[in-house]
């Protein structure tokens, strides 16, 4: 049973608890720092924690099982070479995603940063290695920028029927699989369509905004994505993308949250749209599906509906190991669980920092 | 000697030791007192060795005038100050 879960906020993280009253806020940790993202490796029991300070720049802090916080190292970008016609500066502006590689990797980490950046660790973040073979994909002088003013990867999905083979998603690149340990990637966005893009440029792979990708952890060739212009789902490891049409309030969001052996069931957050980006209505909802997208559920119980202009980001929803208890945070700081797949929700704060991400231990 | 003074705001993180250096410019100056303390300089420079955006700098009352070349020089008694700028944050 799912007792822990990390919540990334503006101004610290916060550890939310499972405790015989039910789930409360208990430790906090950097109180006052902006935590980009968190991960707990459940292979070692460390925890991590991106921060993004506003003078001093991204660092990277991890706490062993029963030990302290301590410095580790970031990410660095190699010199931009003279002459380079990239336009972006090669210098680490956040960390965006953390991932814990397979259990047979023990001490190996990935990290998705701004600039677009996809990181290596091999020794759970006392170094870190640019992998060059995406960073120099030629495709990328056609990434650009959402949701920050240059690219970005936040989605690193490790697949665990093989630790080699990771799909990354990039807003806005597109999503890129590795089948050898990050020598060689490919474009994987066949199907996705970007209609923000002039009509003859909307298939092309990398320009595609998938605001969110994850894997279910059961059946791995089963990937769901929460695009900029829709849902996706791909049941062929990212190979195709087939659109899901029929959600219900709206298709426009950044969250998704898979059942971890489920295919069929996963959680949205829908917003207005692209333009306004608000709950319908100004009333909260989390769509549900469990049969693969062809029909859904909104949930509404114990979401505010009236007054509320929350907006859950890519990392600000999470469901458990069980499969039904799921945490949801806010960028205007409301976070709710739930322990009945989504069902009927609990508040926890309405009056959080704008949260970041969210995820279980 | 000149005198490398750091804000106290960085003693959240680490410790801020104040450092004599007889070092002709700032570059040179920096580059001895990260030499034995590369985290320190990682909070005041960037990953291509540059100022931070929303860190400055100020040599004798005057404001650094490159935050890439870091060129400025010393005098013997100057007084660096390494500080947050009243941005970002």
């Amino acid at each position: 049973m799912a007792d822990r879960a990390y919540i990334s906020t503006r101004k610290g993280l916060f550890e939310l608890g499972r405790t015989a009253q039910g789930w409360q806020l208990q430790d906090k940790h950097f109180f006052g720092e902006p935590v980009s993202m968190a991960l707990h490796d459940t292979r070692d029991g460390a925890l991590y924690a991106a921060l993004n300070l506003g003078h001093f720049g991204a660092k990277l802090h991890r706490r062993d099982a029963g030990g302290e916080w301590k410095e580790v190292a970031v990410p660095v970008y190699p010199p931009k070479p003279e002459g380079s016609e990239d336009k972006t500066d090669w210098k680490l502006r956040q960390i965006w995603s953390l991932e814990a590689g397979g259990p047979d990797q023990p001490g190996v980490l990935w990290a998705g940063t701004l600039p677009g950046g996809l990181f290596k660790s091999e020794d759970r973040g006392e170094t870190w290695q640019l992998v060059e073979s995406l960073w120099n994909v030629e495709g990328r002088s056609q990434w650009f920028g959402g949701g920050y003013d240059v690219p970005g990867i936040h989605s690193i999905c490790v697949d665990p029927r093989d630790s080699r083979s990771v799909l990354v998603g990039i807003s806005c690149g597109g999503a890129w699989l590795t089948e050898d340990g990050g020598a060689s990637w490919n474009l994987r966005t066949r199907g996705m369509a970007a209609r923000y893009m002039p009509p003859e440029m909307q298939n092309l792979g990398e320009v595609q905004d998938p605001h969110r990708i994850v894997r279910c952890a059961g059946q791995p060739d089963v990937l769901w994505c929460q695009h900029h212009c829709g849902i996706w789902r791909s049941t062929d490891n990212g190979q195709n993308w087939e659109e899901v049409t029929d959600a219900p309030l709206s298709t426009f969001g950044f969250a998704v949250a898979v059942h971890p052996r489920d295919p069929d069931t996963a959680w949205f957050a829908p917003a207005v749209a692209d333009q306004q980006r608000v709950p319908i209505e100004a009333a909260l909802a989390v769509n549900r599906t469990d049969n693969g997208g062809r029909h859904f559920v909104s949930e509404r119980a114990g979401l505010p509906q009236e007054h509320c202009y929350d907006l859950v980001y890519r990392h600000g929803l999470a469901v458990a190991d069980d499969g039904k208890t799921l945490v949801m945070g806010s960028t205007t700081g409301g976070l709710w669980l739930s322990e009945s797949g989504g069902a009927k929700w609990d508040t926890i704060s309405t009056t959080l920092p704008p949260v970041y991400a969210v995820r279980f231990a | 000697m000149a005198q490398i003074i750091f804000t106290q705001q960085l003693a959240r993180f680490l410790p801020v030791p104040e450092l004599a250096t007889a070092a002709l410019t700032l570059r040179a100056a920096l580059s001895e007192a990260f030499a034995d303390n590369p985290r320190l300089g990682a909070y005041v420079l960037d990953d291509q060795g540059h100022l931070r955006e929303n860190v400055v700098i100020f040599i004798d009352g005057q404001r650094t005038r490159d935050r890439m070349l870091l060129d400025d020089p010393l005098r013997p008694d100057s007084r660096i100050y390494i500080l947050q700028a009243l941005s970002g944050g």
